[in-house]
């Protein structure tokens, strides 16, 4: 069987996402890479793969497709009986729906909190040679205070997201925050307990381990 | 078996893309509303269905759920027959397929038209004004999506292939809301899509959530 196909920067947020999905159920895979400055995202080649010009894009023999969290999901479904692994729970109804509430968590609350800064700190001032908005910053910090205080209220009740059993729902979190812990602002965490031991969980699993080691914090 | 509750004001647009599904399964539900103007969803009883204070919140018996999107699956997933399958999860390509096209409506269809609904119907709420310049790059935006729509929506009948799922049926309550702006004749534009628009709202399911709708 060929291996499955990740095309984006492997250092990228929403590539990580997926490669993290893929090391948990051992699949064999390739990152693709697609060359973002010399705007190879806009060409037909990659249109062709995802029409909204995005990556990350994924394909798996004649099966394409682009969404970094469907794609996930999609690597965990086909590969997680052979591999023993169960982060999604759709046999269980009520596992599943605790699964897909907190990676909606993740998507819709969690990521526009934290991920301002990441881009504020790290990726602007990298990529544009722009300084950082300390307005933009102050804000989102504030904002993510009020997300972490519900965190610390759900982790201090389960080890993980979902219940006690680790899940899609956490693993979404792993890629910007790996990326919000080389900003200045990473003892943020240090105020919530719950929050930091379920992440140095997560950052401590061999999946996140390998992926982190080619996401450097220094750009 | 008890009815299942549904948290939030019915005219939501949250709300709405719930009780859409469960009208899709008929399954038996109620609608308890949480008046905001009175501070009731920051209150400790509805911050224990929804810890970040939002609607719609969801009770099926002991299991209490929130995020719209979430509670739909687990409708979808729980209800499911072999006429309404909006999921597919048994079957790999097709549930990717949803689950791309649910993405989609999620992290770019949505960012696009909902601010254009905030500002032409909530501000005005408020006493304000509508932020045209805000709109029209809304606007601009919105064209950008619909192309790469058009192109799905001229091969496929449906966004994910050629049978209804949870992907499209996200699309009603924003759009719904849209289509009573000026601004809805973009889709005039965009034929498939508003093929695709038109069958959408022809459903029995669709048509049963609008009546429930105040009058705007």
């Amino acid at each position: 069987m060929a291996p499955v196909k990740v095309f984006g920067p492997a250092m990228s947020a929403h590539a990580a996402r997926i490669l993290v999905c893929l090391e948990e159920v051992g699949a064999e895979y390739e990152v693709v890479n697609v060359d973002m400055q010399a705007k190879e995202h806009k060409s037909p080649e990659h249109l062709a793969r995802n029409p909204f010009g995005q990556i990350p894009a994924f394909q798996d023999g004649d099966i394409v497709l682009f969404e970094s969290r469907a794609i996930a999901k999609y690597v965990l479904r086909k590969y997680s009986k052979s591999a023993g692994v169960d982060l999604l729970r759709e046999g269980d109804l009520k596992e599943a729906a605790m699964v897909d509430v907190w990676t909606e968590v993740e998507a819709h609350t969690y990521n526009p909190a934290l991920s301002p800064v990441v881009y504020e700190c790290l990726i602007y001032p990298a990529m544009r040679g722009v300084p950082t908005n300390q307005k933009v910053v102050e804000e989102s910090l504030e904002k993510l205070k009020k997300v972490l205080d519900v965190y610390e209220a759900r982790l201090s009740k389960h080890d993980y997201l979902a219940g006690d059993f680790l899940s899609f729902a956490d693993l979404n979190h792993f890629p910007y925050t790996h990326y919000f812990m080389g900003t200045p602002h990473a003892s943020l965490f240090d105020a919530y307990p719950h929050v930091k031991a379920w992440w140095e969980r997560l950052a401590a699993r061999p999946s996140v381990k390998k992926l982190s080691a080619g996401m450097p914090l220094k750009f | 078996m008890a009815p299942v509750k549904v948290f939030g004001p019915a005219m939501s647009t949250n709300v709405a893309r719930v009780l859409v599904c469960l009208e899709e399964v008929g399954a038996e539900y109620e609608v308890v509303n949480v008046d905001f103007d009175a501070g009731e969803h920051k209150r400790p009883e509805h911050l224990a269905r929804n810890p970040f204070g939002q609607t719609p919140a969801f009770q099926d018996g002991e299991l209490m759920l929130f995020e719209s999107r979430a509670i739909s699956r687990h409708v979808l997933r729980k209800y499911k027959t072999e006429e309404v399958n909006l999921l597919r999860e048994g079957n790999l390509q097709e549930s990717a397929l949803v689950d791309v096209w649910l993405d989609v409506e999620a992290h770019q269809y949505n960012p696009a038209i909902s601010p254009i609904i905030y500002q032409h119907y909530l501000i005005p709420m408020r006493g304000g004004t509508p932020d045209q310049k805000l709109i029209s790059e809304r606007m601009d935006l919105m064209k950008k999506l619909l192309d790469v729509y058009e192109a799905r929506l001229s091969k496929f009948k449906y966004l994910a292939g050629d049978f209804a799922s949870l992907a499209d049926v996200s699309h009603f309550p924003y759009t719904y809301y849209f289509m009573a702006t000026p601004y809805a004749s973009v889709f005039d534009s965009y034929p498939s899509v508003k093929a695709w628009w038109e069958s959408l709202m022809s459903r029995p399911a669709v048509q049963k959530v609008i009546s429930q709708l105040p009058k705007q």
